[in-house]
């Protein structure tokens, strides 16, 4: 750039300080959110996506009952229409070990819940395994973990005292399955040394497909097996949308929403620039007329327009790339932990694109006018000077004139129509802001109820809950049943069960007692009532193909018990995989509860004082080492995370789209300075001034707002459950359904809220200038 | 007000009409200290007061001469109805009638200044302003307003008029003061009738 053009450039962008700043803030917008929004959606997917395609990973793992079909039968399941590859029939045995030697990490002795063992080769044309750790067994009492099997790591012991001779194994190896089709993998010649006497292994088949996108195209996928096996040998599957979302959840919450502030964003800073720099050329026709006139050629004055927009544009670049970064580094924290997945932050190239692509969007919406300017007849240009011509608006003007208002509101109303495309560009940021705020507040009012659903799952006026050491769970309840003020009350617990055809366990939570009343939101269906019933949450129903009005076979070990699915419920704990049931429906399973899960929930009757209650009970409690207190709401760091995130997603945009606003009522009262010094010699008061300011903007902008809320509301309705699904679970209809008349009535006002915001300080800026100054000002 | 040019005659029919504030000194209209007003009360006391005449006719481009014409009552409140009879009434008093729904930009210099004239007009304000009226004028249309605020003064119309054409104030004028640098030069009964 010439020392010249230099010159000319710094000039602009110092004399118009309050466009430069706009210019920005909305780049630092832009570039927070999508920097953001791309980081998380690159570090989630990308490379799990990569990693399950390089590995040729299972897009379904199915388990066959070997009483009810043969191998030969397995082996032709391949033949199912959409399959592309498969691998098996693999032997596969549930087995339950016994730490013997974790060097200190696991108690020797206990029974841990099954583990899925198969027997086969590493490597395969579907599911070819990583070796992480070790090597690979090659011979009898060798055993590879899955990298996701927590408790055992390379060089563990263990036995399994249910099968014949009680053999003792080792890990010597640590490998990741791209699909988790099993816990443990052994040569399967091993697998006889593992088969309880008188059964036999069940198979295990694996299969990818031609589209296995969606939860319902594996539905199909697994429909289609299922037909070519006989009766009812499939007895499970696995789906790797399961192992996909356990890997991605955290990142892929988050990015929904940020996308789309990450796309208002980018709009409005298109936006933003095109209105500023069109205003600065509008603004300084005379000023380029003079620069030609001295002998600055279009290219010239083309470049030093876009230096105006480039300069506070990169700057804005740079604060937003920092910005992004540093809120990445909360949000994706917990990738980095998943399935060896994530990164901790954002990648450098992704960085660098989203840096391109807004310095192109912004070199993009300033060259039209910078184009403009530099094509401008300098005779022409040192004529016209600033005033617009008039022209435009006049028919408006007139209409106005004749409704039966004060005059200075029609004069404002009016005012859009002289700049019609400047005015068309602001409405837009208005609107944007006031779909940013409607879908922000929306989603808030969103994660809040689902909050409370959840909450749900903790009822009652006083809990016993978070145990540091096991009780006696029948001397609890006796005493809680003892208080007068008791009304009524449970205790859960937790239990890990195996679910026939799911590999690794699922957790089972049981209420024993009167939990009638203690029913958690429901998504669909109803809440269970008594032996044989069970409710599941989402992520149980879509990993395992069932819906409401299943049949599933809970297994412990050589026992099984089937319950029907009768509703589905609000939980994201464990991606969803987890079901809830009285406990009459698994005691002939006769599980080993965890000790410290257990929770007493109490409801006490009417007029009952709740401190007192706590009083008199604890009394009774303390022998046991328990307490109660008041059950109080939960709130989860990831929905505060998110509100916070939103919140302040929104609160930029909004503060942009003012800024948009303030610009144009800036560039519109610093064009009409001339007039509003008429009409103050005329007598216009500062009131009057402020109402004529206010309202040139306000109309736009109350319009602006009716548009922009019904798009706020869509894009709520569309985006909060893709967070649901994200997070494992489909969301209640009451929970999205968040906008009701006292929220929407506010909303609609919002732009005209926007709009008055941002013409506030020119509104003052046009009281406070001197008439006689506006007056000479030509 | 006679002076040359920069003698500071615009300057003091500003603070007149209460659009400048003097740094020093005082500003009294009628009694009423107007340098001491505000940006409400000036602007109040403009609408009640003054009628301001400029030299390029500060009309509004993208209003019709009717509307330009209405525009101060309607600041001041006047009623609707009340408001058009007396736009239309002046309109016709100053021959301009059939331009009411023409935009300004239209018109020739010395219409213009008819219909800047009917403005000032509006609110039957005690005294006019005129700064310059002829300035931008050819010497046919000049003469024409010149006759138009001959006749307006000799109806009773308090007019102080800025100007440095000596023929001018010698023409319409019954007082005339002369400032030179900013100061009183010469303050007299006039001249010449």
């Amino acid at each position: 750039m010439t020392g010249g053009l230099g010159t000319i450039v710094r000039a602009g962008v110092g004399r118009r300080r309050v466009q430069t700043v706009v210019m920005g803030l909305t780049a630092t917008l832009a570039v927070t959110a999508s920097v953001l929004a791309a980081g998380l959606i690159v570090a989630s997917e990308g490379p799990f996506d990569h990693a399950f395609n390089r590995k040729h990973g299972a897009h379904l793992s199915a388990r066959f009952v070997s009483s009810q079909i043969t191998s030969a039968q397995v082996s032709a399941t391949a033949r199912a229409r959409q399959v592309t590859a498969a691998a098996g029939p693999y032997p596969l045995v549930s087995v339950k070990p016994t730490p013997v030697d974790t060097g200190g990490g696991l108690p020797p002795g206990i029974q841990l819940t099954d583990l899925t063992v198969v027997g086969r080769r590493p490597s395969g044309s579907v599911d070819d395994l990583t070796l992480t750790k070790g090597r690979w067994a090659t011979k009898p009492g060798e055993i590879v973990m899955s990298a996701h099997n927590e408790p055992f790591v390379l060089g563990n012991t263990m036995r399994f005292p249910g099968v014949p001779g009680d053999p003792l194994f080792k890990v010597v190896g640590i490998a990741r399955s791209a699909g988790e089709t099993a816990d443990a993998w052994v040569p399967r010649t091993t697998i006889p040394s593992l088969t309880a006497s008188g059964s036999r292994p069940d198979y295990q088949m694996l299969y990818r497909f031609k589209k296995a996108s969606t939860n319902a195209q594996l539905d199909a996928d697994r429909t289609a097996v299922a037909a070519l096996a006989p009766g009812k040998s499939l007895v499970g599957v696995q789906s790797w949308l399961k192992v996909r979302l356990a890997a991605t959840r955290a990142s892929a919450t988050f990015a929904p929403f940020i996308v789309v502030f990450g796309i208002l964003g980018l709009v409005m800073s298109i936006l933003v620039v095109g209105i500023v720099v069109g205003g600065a050329v509008a603004a300084g026709t005379r000023r380029i007329g003079i620069l030609k006139s001295l002998g600055f050629t279009p290219g010239q004055v083309v470049r030093a327009y876009l230096g105006q927009a480039l300069i506070p544009g990169g700057a804005g670049i740079l604060l937003g790339l920092v910005l992004g970064n540093l809120a990445a580094i909360p949000v994706m924290g917990d990738t980095a932990e998943v399935y060896g997945v994530g990164r901790a932050g954002i990648a450098p190239w992704v960085d660098a694109l989203v840096a391109a692509v807004t310095l192109l969007a912004i070199a993009t919406s300033a060259w039209a006018p910078a184009r403009r300017a530099g094509n401008l007849r300098t005779v022409e240009a040192i004529a016209v000077g600033r005033t617009p011509s008039g022209d435009r608006g006049r028919v408006a003007r007139r209409v106005l004139g004749r409704l039966p208002l004060p005059r200075p509101l029609t004069l404002g109303l009016a005012t859009p129509f002289a700049r019609p495309g400047r005015s068309a560009t602001m409405a837009v940021a208005v609107a944007i802001g006031t779909i940013g705020a409607t879908f922000g507040i929306g989603l808030a009012l969103s994660l809040n109820d689902i909050q409370s659903g959840i909450n749900l799952r903790s009822p009652g006026d006083v809990v016993v809950s978070d145990l540091t050491s096991p009780v006696n769970t029948d001397k609890v309840d006796a005493a809680i049943t003892r208080q007068p003020g008791t009304g009524q009350w449970f205790n859960s617990a937790e239990a890990d069960l195996g679910v026939a055809g799911l590999a690794g366990a699922t957790t089972v939570i049981s209420y024993q007692g009167d939990s009638s009343w203690a029913s958690w939101q429901m998504i669909r269906g109803r809440w269970f009532h008594g032996a044989g019933e069970v409710v599941a949450a989402s992520g149980f129903l879509h990993a395992t193909g069932t819906r409401i009005g299943d049949d599933i076979t809970l297994v412990n070990g050589s026992r099984s018990s089937t319950v029907k699915i009768v509703g589905e419920v609000l939980d994201v704990r464990q991606e969803g995989m987890l079901i809830v049931l009285d406990r009459t429906s698994i005691a002939a399973l006769r599980p080993q509860m965890d000790p410290l899960s257990y929770q007493f929930d109490v409801r006490l009757k009417a007029g009952v004082n709740r401190d007192d209650y706590i009083q008199a009970v604890n009394r009774d409690l303390e022998p046991f080492g328990v307490s109660a207190t008041r059950n109080s709401d939960k709130l989860s760091d990831t929905v505060v995370s998110m509100d916070a995130l939103a919140g302040a997603l929104t609160i930029l945009l909004l503060c942009v789209a003012g800024l948009g606003v303030l610009n144009t009522a800036v560039l519109d009262t610093r064009e009409r300075v001339h007039d509003l010094g008429v009409l103050k010699a005329l007598g216009m008061s500062p009131r009057q001034t402020t109402a004529m300011i206010i309202t040139s903007v306000g109309g736009v902008g109350l319009i602006a707002g009716v548009v922009g809320v019904p798009i706020g509301v869509a894009l709520h309705g569309v985006v909060v459950p893709i967070m649901g699904r994200a997070a494992g679970t489909d969301i209640p209809a009451v929970d999205a359904a968040v906008y009701d008349l006292p929220l929407v009535i506010p909303l609609l006002l919002g732009g005209l809220v926007i709009a008055t915001a941002g013409a506030l300080l020119p509104a003052g800026w046009a009281t406070r200038t001197r008439t006689a100054v506006a007056l000479r000002t030509e | 007000m006679l002076g040359p040019s920069g003698s500071g005659k615009s300057t003091l029919l500003n603070m007149i009409a209460g659009l400048d504030e003097p740094d020093e000194g005082t500003v009294t209209v009628d009694g009423v200290r107007v340098d001491r007003l505000g940006e409400a009360g000036s602007a109040k006391y403009r609408r009640a007061t003054i009628g301001m005449v400029f030299q390029f006719f500060n009309l509004l481009d993208d209003l019709t001469v009717q509307d330009n014409v209405l525009l101060p009552a309607q600041l001041a409140g006047m009623p609707r109805a009340e408001a058009h009879e007396r736009a239309f009434e002046l309109l016709a008093d100053l021959g301009i009638e059939q331009y009411r729904g023409t935009f300004p930009g239209r018109l020739s210099g010395g219409e213009r200044q008819r219909v800047a004239l009917a403005r000032a007009l509006m609110n039957r304000p005690p005294l006019i302003l005129a700064d310059e009226p002829t300035g931008a004028l050819d010497r046919a249309s000049a003469g024409s307003v010149v006759r138009l605020i001959r006749e307006l003064n000799e109806r009773g119309q308090t007019i102080l008029l800025v100007t440095h054409d000596t023929g001018l104030a010698a023409s319409c004028a019954t007082r005339t003061i002369e400032l030179v640098d900013g100061r009183l030069a010469r303050d007299g009964a006039a001249v010449t009738r």
